[in-house]
């Protein structure tokens, strides 16, 4: 073996501070091939100092004692790649964020732990090994799920680029809920009218598959490879039969003697058992409702089998089983409205002209038709935040949209029936989009009057049968009590239902207000937490037609970016099972929340695609037979041993095992303002909280060190947020051991950051400095009973 | 007529006071005025309880000398609907028992007539003496 060291001057931040000279005399007594000073190791120059002696002295690890891995771990790593050596042989050893800074006013205990940090590196690297990048081909087919106007911009915006898209919608038409609308804020344009084309092109473009009346029923796979099953409910025309077959002569229909509410037309109006969904449906196709067919309920109809002059109705078609596999996925399974029956003080239930926003779009939809579908009189009233910002009903949050749909249909309605009387009952008016203050001063001006009050209630005047709302106009402090022929709930929006089923077998993550989570909300809205799976829409959160278009196309970008890379490669940093020592006991099955461990032939066997080499499965291995390639158990015994290694008599050492993504970086951030914290503090790079294992934690005390700390990400956003429960619980273990070997005090603990709590931290580095110095000193006895139980 | 408020410490020191007497987070009220429009008794009050919160929350004081925490009869209509979960009736509460404390009866059992006494139901002595006397 031949280990090259490399310290770093980093231009006087480091060599000001710490007297590398007496480092290197430290790094020269060890067993090193090479060690080198260099002002600025990731320079041109530094980089060729480590590539000249990787050629001529045959190098096969490098320490590189500078700035922190997060910095420029790659640069070193590239340059080794280019110089022929594994990039995974590389250590570095943080002199700068966690020595040199932190301890400016310190230099000479700086120089004392450089040696400490640069030893724990070659100890460390010693027993590196060449580890080989992972990656996985992709093809071009990609999942849209859900047919509204999101998954249809979606499909056209990857149809277009080239993939191959499968649109599936669970309705028997695509159109999602815009196509319930009658005209869109604040322009309105009339909704079918700028809809419909874009339903058409989905329809006619050869690199989309439309499945409608289809829902997905099983999916497994991972990251970007995902098997799907769907079922296909029959529509009980003929198969591969389409309107040149199918006459739409409208017979059946005419002779079907069912009528039934038209969830088309949210119920203002009746369709027959035997329908075409909507004017502009995509497909344009009959089928049958086997809810509701009397040849489905007690088989006394048939009149329209009878009738079809192309004979192409059949009633003996069973659902179908589709199965196809994709690389990505787009989630944009939509909204439903929120029930309004959870309000039952708004007597929706009880009262005929109480409706809701969508029932309101189709009756303005339908205002001219003689007779008009419904009397909607001439004095309404809008109740705004029916089911948003109510508490009473779990829901926090904004819906967003109603504030100005309300505004649209009672604009639309006023410049319908000018004689009309419209009052909004309102909470606050959002109207925060392009044009919508300008498009509610128009409605103002139109004479709508919006009333600054939550209506508390409606009830029926039992004399004339009126609806009797009452409210406070909070701004006036008056109570009003008025009667109206119409109102009209601005029901907001909730996840759809059918999402619950995506959310479940995707395993994606619910943010607090029930919709999918995004996997970071600024720099990755349209991500999720599984990669290969992004989502768009009001399946993200509730928002308007504009957003939910961006999104969608956002959401599409992020697919053809994933895509065109044609394989993905993953970190080599995943779990391995030592085939030699696994003895088949199945401890590990559950240990791994990314199911990424299976059984084969008797032995545990790691999925590598699904693994993301957080280290939660080793503790369960009672034997360490699994392990993880770049944090080996022998690495971390190398590490800690190399880390107290040089502890004195009488001197404190602390060891902090720090998750990557967050405790590891804000302890940077903390070297990085030259916060000052205990130098007995000393810091050990892991994957996540999770990887230290009980095995680990004994270890690291019987080496010698007077505490253990766990810093672990915050669950919250964290890519392993089952960290903390599986630290917590090998910390309980080793404690009850520990006290057992006679450890006083509380010498072992678990921290949860962010990479911003740096006060935090410089408090949690000095206070457990100053506990650990007022307990009685662990003496060779503890240690030895301790060795023992081990 | 409006009159000028400062908000000064003792405004912030009376919100404080109400805050803790009652235990509700008077600052998240939206001011959506659900409250007010179900009360029963709102007709008879001279400040909606939807002013009352608020003139807490800015530290306005003459709302002790107000009617309607006097009048509130803690039916809780306003308590199951708040979309914001706040309970106006412990506000109207710790409004009354601020009053209370210093030891001034709103009512007074000597001043009760012989008459009144024979025809009140037990109960509504009961919760007077609790609900309005120190």
């Amino acid at each position: 073996m031949k280990i090259g060291v490399y310290l770093c001057q980093c231009g006087g931040n480091i060599s000001k501070v710490i007297d590398l000279e007496e480092t290197k005399k430290y790094v020269d007594n060890k067993d090193v091939e090479i060690v080198q000073i260099h002002s600025n190791m990731c320079s041109g120059a530094g980089q060729k100092l480590i590539t000249n002696d990787i050629e001529k002295l045959g190098l096969d690890k490098i320490v590189v004692a500078a700035c922190s891995p997060h910095f420029h771990e790659k640069t070193f790593r590239a340059a080794m790649d280019k110089a022929g050596l594994n990039p995974y042989v590389l250590e570095i050893a943080n002199l700068r964020e966690h020595v040199s800074w932190p301890l400016k006013k310190y230099p000479e205990i700086a120089t004392e732990k450089s040696k400490d940090i640069v030893n724990i590196a070659i100890e460390k690297v010693a027993k590196n090994y060449a580890l080989e990048k992972k990656s996985f081909k992709m093809e071009n087919k990609v999942l849209v799920i859900g047919g509204g106007i999101a998954g249809i911009q979606a499909s056209l915006d990857l149809a277009e680029a080239g993939k191959q898209v499968t649109l599936i919608e669970k309705e028997a038409s695509i159109g999602g809920k815009m196509a319930l609308l009658t005209k869109t804020f604040p322009t309105e344009d009339c909704a079918a009218c700028i809809l419909s084309p874009k339903m058409a092109d989905v329809a006619a473009h050869p690199n989309i598959r439309l499945l409608t009346n289809t829902v997905v029923t099983k999916t497994s796979g991972h990251r970007l490879h995902f098997e799907i099953e769907a079922e296909t409910k029959p529509a009980y025309i003929k198969p591969n039969v389409d309107m040149d077959e199918c006459l739409a002569c409208e017979k059946c229909q005419e002779v079907c003697p069912v009528s039934v509410p038209n969830e088309w037309e949210m119920s203002i109006s009746n369709r027959k058992a035997i329908y075409i969904p909507a004017p502009l449906a995509i497909p344009y196709k009959y089928l049958i409702d086997d809810q509701n067919c009397l040849n489905f309920l007690d088989n006394s109809c048939n009149k329209c089998e009878e009738i079809c002059p192309q004979k192409v109705i059949d009633f003996s078609q069973k659902p179908e089983k589709i199965h196809f596999a994709v690389d990505n996925v787009v989630v944009t399974t939509g909204y439903d409205t929120i029930d309004p029956n959870l309000k039952p003080m708004f007597g929706y239930d009880k009262y005929k002209n109480v409706v809701t926003g969508l029932e309101m779009e189709r009756i303005i939809d339908h205002l001219n038709e003689k007779p008009p579908p419904r009397d909607i009189g001439n004095k309404v009233a809008f109740i705004q935040c029916v089911g948003s910002r109510d508490e009473q009903i779990g829901n926090e949050y904004c819906s967003r949209v109603c504030c100005m749909y309300a505004t649209k249909l009672a604009s639309l309605l006023k410049q319908d029936r000018p004689e009309s009387d419209i009052y909004i009952f309102y909470t606050d008016i959002r109207a925060y989009g392009k044009g919508f203050e300008e498009y509610y001063k128009r409605a103002q001006e139109m004479g709508i009057k919006y009333i600054r009050g939550k209506v508390a209630e409606v009830n029926q005047n039992p004399d004339n049968n009126n609806l009797v709302l009452r409210a406070e106009d909070t701004l006036s402090r008056q109570i009003i009590e008025s009667e109206f022929d119409l109102i009209v709930l601005s029901n907001g929006l909730q996840p759809n239902k059918s999402s619950d089923f995506i959310i479940d077998t995707f395993k994606l993550a619910k943010s607090s207000d029930g919709f999918i989570k995004e996997a970071h909300p600024k720099y990755k809205p349209v991500d999720t937490l599984i990669e290969g799976v992004f989502i768009a829409g009001t399946a993200q959160g509730p928002k308007d037609i504009p957003d939910t278009v961006v999104q969608a196309g956002a959401a599409a970008a992020r697919v053809i970016g994933t895509l065109a890379k044609g394989e993905f490669d993953i970190d080599p940093i995943l779990a391995f099972v030592n085939k030699d020592i696994c003895d088949g006991c199945e401890k590990c099955l559950n240990s791994c929340p990314k199911d990424a461990i299976k059984m084969n032939a008797g032995k545990a066997e790691i999925i590598e695609a699904l693994c993301l080499g957080g280290g939660s499965c080793l503790g369960s291995c009672p034997i360490e037979a699994i392990d993880l390639h770049g944090y080996t158990n022998s690495q971390m015994y190398a590490t800690v041993k190399a880390a107290l290694e040089n502890k004195k008599k009488d001197e404190l050492r602390i060891i902090l095992f720090a998750d990557n993504a967050s405790t590891y970086r804000l302890a940077d951030a903390v070297g990085i303002r030259k916060m000052a914290y205990a130098h007995e503090i000393y810091i050990v790079r892991v994957p996540s909280g999770s990887r230290i294992t009980p095995a680990l934690l004994l270890q690291t005390f019987v080496e010698g060190a007077d505490a253990v700390l766990i810093g672990d990400n915050i669950a919250k956003g964290s890519a392993f947020p089952w960290s903390r429960d599986i630290s917590l619980e090998n910390i309980k273990s080793v404690t009850q051991k520990l006290n057992k070997a006679g450890f006083t005090g509380d010498r072992l603990r678990h921290y949860e950051f962010n990479s911003g709590m740096l006060k935090d931290f410089v408090e949690m580095a000095n206070s457990v400095s100053e506990d650990v110095k007022k307990l009685t000193k662990i003496t060779d006895k503890e240690v030895s009973r301790l060795k023992e139980m081990i | 007529m409006p009159k000028t408020i400062v908000l000064d410490k003792k405004s912030v020191d009376f919100l404080k006071k109400i805050t803790d007497l009652s235990g509700e987070t008077i600052t998240l009220c939206d001011q959506c005025g659900t409250c007010s429009g179900g009360c029963p008794v709102v007709e008879d009050m001279d400040i909606t309880p939807s002013q009352l919160m608020r003139m807490v929350l800015i530290g306005d004081q003459t709302v002790m000398q107000t009617k309607t925490m006097w009048l509130c009869a803690t039916c809780n209509t306003c308590t199951v609907r708040c979309p914001r979960m706040l309970d106006v009736s412990k506000v109207a509460e710790a409004l009354r028992q601020v009053t209370l404390r210093q030891s001034i009866n709103k009512v007074k059992i000597d001043e009760i007539s012989k008459e009144d006494l024979s025809e009140l139901p037990q109960i509504a002595l009961v919760a007077a003496f609790r609900k309005l006397t120190s």
